[in-house]
């Protein structure tokens, strides 16, 4: 399976992608810290749904990974592309049928593009969180926050475990994206499915039933990436989550085996 | 057991059905080993359908087959021994010819000085680093061989592979495919190109309608087709009368570019060439014509449009 990583991540490291990723999650990251610390005093808020955060809040351990934290869902909708994207162009290209020529165990196909996307989504969660971090201390003069708490060892244990959310959250978005690639076997189809039923389709159903949030996957996953909160508890978004991706990636594995490849 | 002895594909009512339409229905054909085979038969008669059934990549609804005495229900045993381009290259657009290559290397575990050693085979040393999408159609069909003979393959299987070549381009893969004959690679490969196979191919699989209906020696089916006799009257004039005399004696004749087509045996051109005298017609030219592989395959195929 290893031989199969290493093939992947080939793939993965093209310039145009790999730029391409790190830019947008770079712009991303750098967007979202900015806004919190440049907009500290705004009334139209500097946070997520127009909250305001104030200094107070921002000189704590936790105001080191604020920013981050914030930009956590977005890195999980890039990663969503990209997992669907480059699963489904096998389909797309016709190369899948060169894969199988070369490397006929499907599931260690499967296997193994999954653990190279999982280093890819790695090197892109610590380089938004690197970035991340790295303008929040640039802009917190600025901003008249407070540093020292930041490098607390309780503030490197926040960091430690919002990196590890969020890594889990991203992964959890891109296996979604996966699993659509695999199912639809189009990579517009799998990115357009993925977006629209996370960023929109999500959000309209749980304004409408608020019931539903609990249930689901998007909203789930994005819980984890923030460590869940009072509503939502983060063992309970780690569970359907599981859930969630155990089902689907099972009926999805079972359709790669099993499905002729006639294209 | 002598390996030569064991064909290097074995197919025994090997069915392939989608819905209700047969893609592939009891086909049985074996390619010997150290063979070049040609694989022919009308758009949709079901050649890509079996290559894939042999590679692994779809399940037969029927029957069985064999690759390199393995059974294709194991496709792992054989294919790291096996080179194939089906239906055209595929690769990743913004990938370099080389890093595609390469790919598909490490997938397979082949050392990855192949990549160049190969490049260079089907000349695109100097073109390996631009990026596929930037390639005419000929040098991406020269990069799906090149990925082909990546594993150095005791089988090689080919479909279509001098779609889009130009003529040196078709004579570069005819010599590849040669040279890979001659040290003992067993070749299968598809061509529209009839006159092609007729040169290489010293068997032939033959389908029509998802039906094998002919596998064997090429030599054994041409043998086998009714040679033609054609005659051109020194005069066009006199085509329509002699086609008439020749008629008389129970042969079937076409008019085809000012000259006779005649069914008939070789013995018979003694008599047409008397009958033509007798008519007071004189013949520029009678000889006998045995059929191409291209004429013997629309006749069995019916697929003449």
């Amino acid at each position: 399976m290893i031989r199969v990583v290493i093939a992947e991540l080939r793939k993965l490291r093209r310039p145009s992608l790999l730029l391409g990723t790190i830019a947008t999650v770079g712009g991303l990251s750098a967007l979202f810290t900015s806004i919190v610390f440049l907009m500290i005093n705004s009334e139209s808020g500097n946070s997520k749904r127009g909250e305001r955060v104030g200094p107070e809040e921002l000189s704590q351990a936790l105001g080191l990974v604020y920013g981050f934290k914030l930009v956590g869902v977005f890195l999980g909708i890039v990663a969503l592309c990209i997992f669907a994207s480059q699963t489904a162009q096998e389909y797309s290209l016709g190369t899948l049928r060169n894969l199988l020529v070369r490397q006929p165990s499907r599931m260690k196909i499967l296997a193994g593009k999954f653990i190279a996307m999982k280093l890819f989504a790695l090197v892109m969660v610590v380089f938004a969180g690197v970035l991340s971090i790295g303008i929040s201390f640039a802009l917190a003069g600025r901003a008249k926050v407070d540093t020292t708490l930041w490098r607390s060892s309780a503030a490197m244990h926040i960091l430690f475990e919002s990196t590890l959310n969020i890594f889990i959250a991203t992964l959890c978005f891109g296996a979604f994206g996966m699993i659509l690639g695999l199912l639809l076997r189009s990579p517009i189809s799998a990115i357009a499915v993925g977006v629209l039923w996370n960023l929109i389709l999500e959000n309209i159903l749980a304004a409408l039933i608020n019931s539903t949030a609990k249930w689901l996957p998007g909203i789930n996953f994005s819980n984890i990436g923030e460590g869940g909160n009072p509503l939502l508890s983060y063992k309970h978004s780690l569970a359907v989550s599981g859930a969630y991706l155990l089902v689907s990636g099972a009926l999805a594995a079972i359709f790669f085996k099993r499905r002729d490849v006639a294209n | 057991m002598n390996k030569a002895a064991i064909p290097a594909i074995s197919a025994s009512d090997l069915t392939k059905i989608y819905g209700e339409r047969a893609a592939l229905s009891h086909g049985s054909f074996e390619v010997p080993a150290g063979s070049i085979c040609g694989f022919v038969g009308p758009n949709g008669s079901g050649k890509t359908t079996t290559i894939r059934m042999l590679l692994g990549l779809i399940t037969p609804s029927g029957g069985t087959a064999t690759v390199l005495g393995e059974s294709i229900s194991h496709p792992e045993k054989y294919l790291p021994k096996v080179g194939a381009m089906i239906e055209g290259p595929a690769f990743y657009p913004a990938l370099s010819g080389r890093e595609n290559l390469k790919v598909l290397a490490e997938l397979g575990g082949f050392p990855l000085s192949r990549v160049d050693e190969l490049l260079a085979k089907v000349d695109l040393l100097d073109r390996g680093g631009s990026k596929f999408k930037t390639y005419s159609l000929g040098m991406k069909q020269r990069l799906g061989i090149a990925a082909a003979l990546l594993p150095n393959p005791e089988l090689l299987i080919l479909d279509e592979p001098t779609n889009g070549l130009d003529p040196s381009g078709i004579q570069e893969v005819r010599g590849i495919i040669r040279d890979l004959a001659d040290s003992g690679t067993t070749v299968f490969v598809s061509s529209h190109i009839l006159s092609e196979l007729e040169m290489i191919c010293e068997y032939l699989v033959m389908l029509r309608e998802g039906k094998v209906i002919f596998a064997g020696k090429t030599q054994e089916l041409l043998s086998a087709q009714k040679p033609m006799i054609i005659a051109i009257p020194e005069y066009d004039v006199d085509l329509a009368n002699l086609a008439a005399k020749i008629n008389e004696i129970g042969f079937q004749v076409a008019v085809v570019n000012g000259s006779l087509h005649i069914a008939a045996p070789k013995e018979a051109s003694a008599e047409i060439n008397r009958k033509a005298f007798d008519a007071g017609i004189t013949l520029a030219s009678i000889s006998i014509v045995q059929p191409s592989l291209e004429e013997t395959f629309f006749e069995m195929t019916g697929d003449n449009k």
